[in-house]
């Protein structure tokens, strides 16, 4: 199958233009005869629900949490990047387009990331109108902050909870259709199947979470706004519960999915504790405003950070990056911190962390300064820790956060299966291999207040797609292979918890395809990945049955699907001999240990499509550079 | 150290509960009291039986997805913290913890420590927003706000919808989750058009929920992770008797018989 992006012709800053207007549309009066599904509810979910009861359509809304509120959206921190140049710094749609194109490494869409500039503007006005309280300067104007990989200051925040007060407003608006009756909501429902009859993606089978009920959701377009896949890595920043059925399901029945070995590695997250820890909490990256990072200059120094001499320190940030200093981009930034770790120079009891100082800024700034700004992270810090990043350094160590990879999708954000529209973090549309900082939110609520929208509704205008109900025998397949499964879970009585097999799994992909991957680990990982796989399915022991709340059943579904995924995560960053963004071969590298990218023979979007019994096929998407042409990404 | 759990089991709504015991020996005070239940839960699937059913998400204090009582409090004794960010430092070793749901009307039990919290989106849902669709808002800095309400805007802003007010409160009064929400948008210009319908409309959607009155036992200040402070319900309070003394809510009906002729004045 020919991979077409369905980029519009003509310059840049009018491909977005010109695309709308080719779009059809559909008729006020007729928009309720369209039922569109839409799977989660998170920055672009809930955004995309809204809109489009908004516009008139008949929208069910579908998630495993207990409210739409809950989304792990809610957890971002530290912002959302727009192109407004209020701080008359030089900023502009351009130069945001360039900074994303840069920060990814040439391995996303000029045509995508140029649209997603533009749109930053609409998204501050739309958040701001729904009352989402931005931080303010006396004077009542909206306030900015800097974030890793820009020079400018186009980072909107509220306090450390940036996500939290965006999620709010597209929730609220969510509600407010919810009360108007154009949107449905089936909360604890977790999609397990996506449902493809003839040729078009018509709707999904999903799972009670509370009465254990398989269910069937019929649709003229469905939606998947279900997040990143980073919890393959079991320890994340992630939430418990964020996993990748929905998308791997949709993968299987069709959608390629693109670029999975693309995973960001953020360099701020509190170092792990011990065995029992279930998750990593992250550290925002706003905190690198004010924060210096460092780490003695002699190996083993077991001195505590107060009794090391300035002289004695080594800022490799501000040494290695001088132009970006402590705000180089993620991917940058973490390779340094397992440089000096590596080098024997980590800080801690088990030596994989840095400290991140805040002793200049306070000193420069007054703590009451640094409380305001960072308070909260500071008070979330000390609670995990036991430390006070007042008196002493905080201790970060990169971990999983973010996830470039997902569904391929066109310009349009439609799949490789018609009428299957992914956005969000679950697509792999505009990040290529890195994302910067404050761009997740943006992205988020571009594609779910003002792109999918407008597509979604074309689609449905064009396609016309016929009435259908869930008697379709694609329906009833769905439902009794999704029965099976369960099914299939519930009868091994083994001897181990699901739990167990994903720290494992975890683990192995954190060593072989972390933050540095060779051959011959990943060639180890891809065999052994099929072992612990088959072992799963000879030893996995989930209690209880399929007809209630059963989280031991929930979990066990998403970690089978994790040995899949991990799978194709080592093939693709195998099959990728180059090192760019958050992917770094140990092969790959300039000779002052920075990422080699080779433009010529991997400037493509990587597209797998899953084939039963049999590996994976790749397609290929060239990347075309005409108004950003790569160079050597540098920092320094 | 050594934690010892008392868990309110209860397989369904419709079956009796009962405190259960688990005695733990490989707890250590860098693991967080979910984590701790994870572990009890692993050894219990292990041996077969079912595990404890309890909600989290985030485990950072901010999804407002997890929440019981631990020794009576919401959330446990931490100050400003919901359950996942409670360390196992903040207990004495050998210490028992009793842990049980929040308990409300408007809360129904699913299993063990989970419960339904969706009556709090319905109250939402009444008017907890700014009617906007998207696409009509005008360019962000023409409104300007000046910085103290923006702060107080996000301090109510900060509720995360966990229910500890409720569960803490003797009349399990939904007054702070409604009043922050109400609090948060009528600080803004962008939320005054519909300030007084939003305070009457939410209000009377916490009644029908089932959530009872506020006496002002400030027990669910105290409970609150986010600190959300009892001024909210004040503000709630104003802006709903205000609302009514303007007579707004109520519906200006007109009663035009067929057939009646317009006269001219």
């Amino acid at each position: 199958m020919h991979l077409d992006g369905k980029i519009p012709g003509g310059p840049l800053p009018q491909k977005w233009e010109r695309r709308k207007l080719e779009y059809a549309l559909v008729s006020p009066a007729n928009r309720r005869k369209y039922r569109v599904l839409v799977v989660g509810t998170g920055l672009a979910g809930a955004s995309a629900a809204a809109t489009l009861g908004e516009l008139g359509y008949r929208v069910e809304c579908v998630f495993f949490h207990d409210s739409p509120r809950r989304a792990h959206s809610i957890a971002a921190q530290g912002g959302i990047n727009a192109a407004k140049n209020y701080q008359n710094d030089g900023d502009s749609v351009q130069r945001l387009f360039q900074d994303t194109i840069k920060g990814g490494d040439y391995r996303a869409r000029e045509g995508n990331v140029y649209r997603l500039a533009e749109v930053s503007l609409r998204i501050i006005d739309q958040c701001v109108a729904q009352g989402v309280p931005f931080a303010r300067e006396y004077g009542g104007k909206l306030a900015n902050r800097s974030f890793g990989g820009a020079q400018v200051s186009r980072t909107f925040y509220a306090r450390g909870q940036t996500g939290q007060q965006l999620l709010l407003g597209a929730y609220q608006a969510l509600l407010r259709q919810v009360q108007a009756g154009t949107v449905r909501i089936s909360p604890r429902t977790e999609m397990l199947d996506l449902v493809v009859a003839n040729g078009k993606a018509r709707g999904i089978v999903a799972r009670d979470l509370v009465t254990g009920e398989i269910r069937t959701f019929v649709a003229d377009a469905v939606v998947l706004a279900t997040g990143g896949y980073g919890n393959a890595y079991f320890l994340s920043t992630y939430a418990r519960n964020s996993n990748a059925t929905a998308i791997w399901r949709a993968h299987r029945r069709g959608a390629y999915f693109a670029n999975p070995c693309f995973t960001q590695i953020h360099p701020t997250c509190i170092p792990v504790s011990g065995e029992h820890q279930s998750k990593l909490t992250l550290m925002s990256e706003s905190l690198r405003n004010d924060g210096r990072i460092w780490v003695p200059l002699r190996a083993g120094d077991e001195r505590s950070p107060e009794q090391i001499p300035e002289d004695q320190r080594d800022y490799y940030l501000e040494r290695r990056y001088p132009s970006y200093g402590n705000l180089t981009p993620r991917d940058v930034a973490s390779r340094a911190a397992k440089a000096v770790c590596d080098e024997g120079r980590g800080v801690g009891k088990s030596g994989l962390g840095v400290y991140l100082d805040f002793a200049d800024a306070i000193r420069r700034l007054g703590a009451d300064v640094i409380g305001e700004r960072y308070g909260n992270l500071f008070a979330m810090y000390a609670e995990i820790t036991g430390d006070d990043p007042y008196r002493t350094p905080m201790r970060i160590y990169p971990a999983i956060h973010y996830t470039m990879g997902g569904l391929w999708v066109d310009y349009d954000l439609m799949s490789t299966i018609d009428g299957l529209f992914v956005i969000g973090e679950a697509n792999f549309s505009d990040h290529g291999a890195n994302r910067l900082g404050a761009s997740a939110l943006m992205q988020g609520l571009a594609d779910g207040y003002f792109i999918a929208p407008l597509a979604v509704g074309s689609y449905l205008a064009r396609a016309k797609p016929p009435a259908i109900d869930d008697s379709h025998p694609a329906f009833e397949e769905a439902r009794k292979a999704t029965a099976a499964r369960i099914e299939r879970l519930l009868s091994v009585h083994g001897k181990r918890t699901a739990a167990s097999f994903h720290r494992e799994l975890g683990k192995l992909l954190w060593d072989q395809c972390g933050m540095s991957r060779s051959r011959a680990g990943l060639e180890s990982a891809l065999a052994r990945i099929p072992e612990l796989r088959e072992k799963f399915y000879r030893e996995i022991l989930v209690p209880g049955h399929g007809e209630s709340l059963n989280r031991e059943l929930e979990t066990a579904g998403r970690v089978a699907d994790y040995f899949e995924l991990a799978e194709l995560i080592c093939r693709d960053a195998l099959r990728r001999e180059e090192s760019c963004g958050g992917h770094f071969r140990e092969e790959y590298q300039t000779p002052d240990g920075e990422a080699l990218r080779d433009d010529e023979h991997f400037a493509y979007v990587a597209a797998w499509e899953w084939r039963e019994g049999e590996p994976p096929v790749l397609h290929k998407e060239p990347l075309v550079f005409e108004a950003a042409p790569p160079m050597q990404r540098s920092y320094k | 150290m050594r934690i010892a759990l008392e868990v309110w089991r209860q397989r369904s709504p419709e079956e009796p509960g009962r405190f259960v015991r688990y005695e733990t020996a490989e707890a250590s005070p860098d693991m967080s009291l979910l984590e701790l239940l994870d572990v009890v839960n692993e050894d219990l699937v292990r041996k077969g039986e079912e595990p404890i059913a309890f909600d989290s998400d985030c485990r950072e204090g901010i999804c407002g997805t997890c929440g019981f009582m631990v020794n009576g409090l919401a959330h446990g004794p931490l100050k400003g913290a919901a359950a996942c960010q409670v360390y196992l430092r903040n207990f004495r070793d050998g210490e028992t913890l009793f842990l049980e749901p929040f308990r409300a009307k408007a809360f129904p039990l699913i299993k063990d420590l989970v419960i339904n919290r969706s009556a709090l989106d319905r109250i939402i849902a009444a008017g907890g927003y700014v009617s906007v669709n998207t696409g009509n808002a005008p360019e962000a800095n023409t409104s300007t706000i000046p910085k103290d309400f923006a702060e107080e805007a996000m301090d109510a802003a900060a509720c995360i919808a966990c229910g500890a007010c409720i569960a803490a409160c003797p009349n399990a009064s939904a007054a702070l989750f409604t009043g922050a929400k109400i609090t948060h948008l009528g600080k803004l210009p962008q939320g005054q058009p519909e300030r007084g319908r939003r305070a009457l409309r939410m209000v009377r959607a916490a009644a029908a929920e089932g959530f009872g009155h506020c006496t002002f036992a400030g027990e669910c200040e105290t409970a609150c992770p986010k600190s959300i402070p009892l001024q909210v319900i004040t503000q709630m309070n104003r802006d709903y008797l205000a609302a009514r003394l303007r007579g707004e809510g109520r519906a200006p009906t007109r009663h035009i018989e067929p057939g009646t002729p317009k006269r001219r004045r």
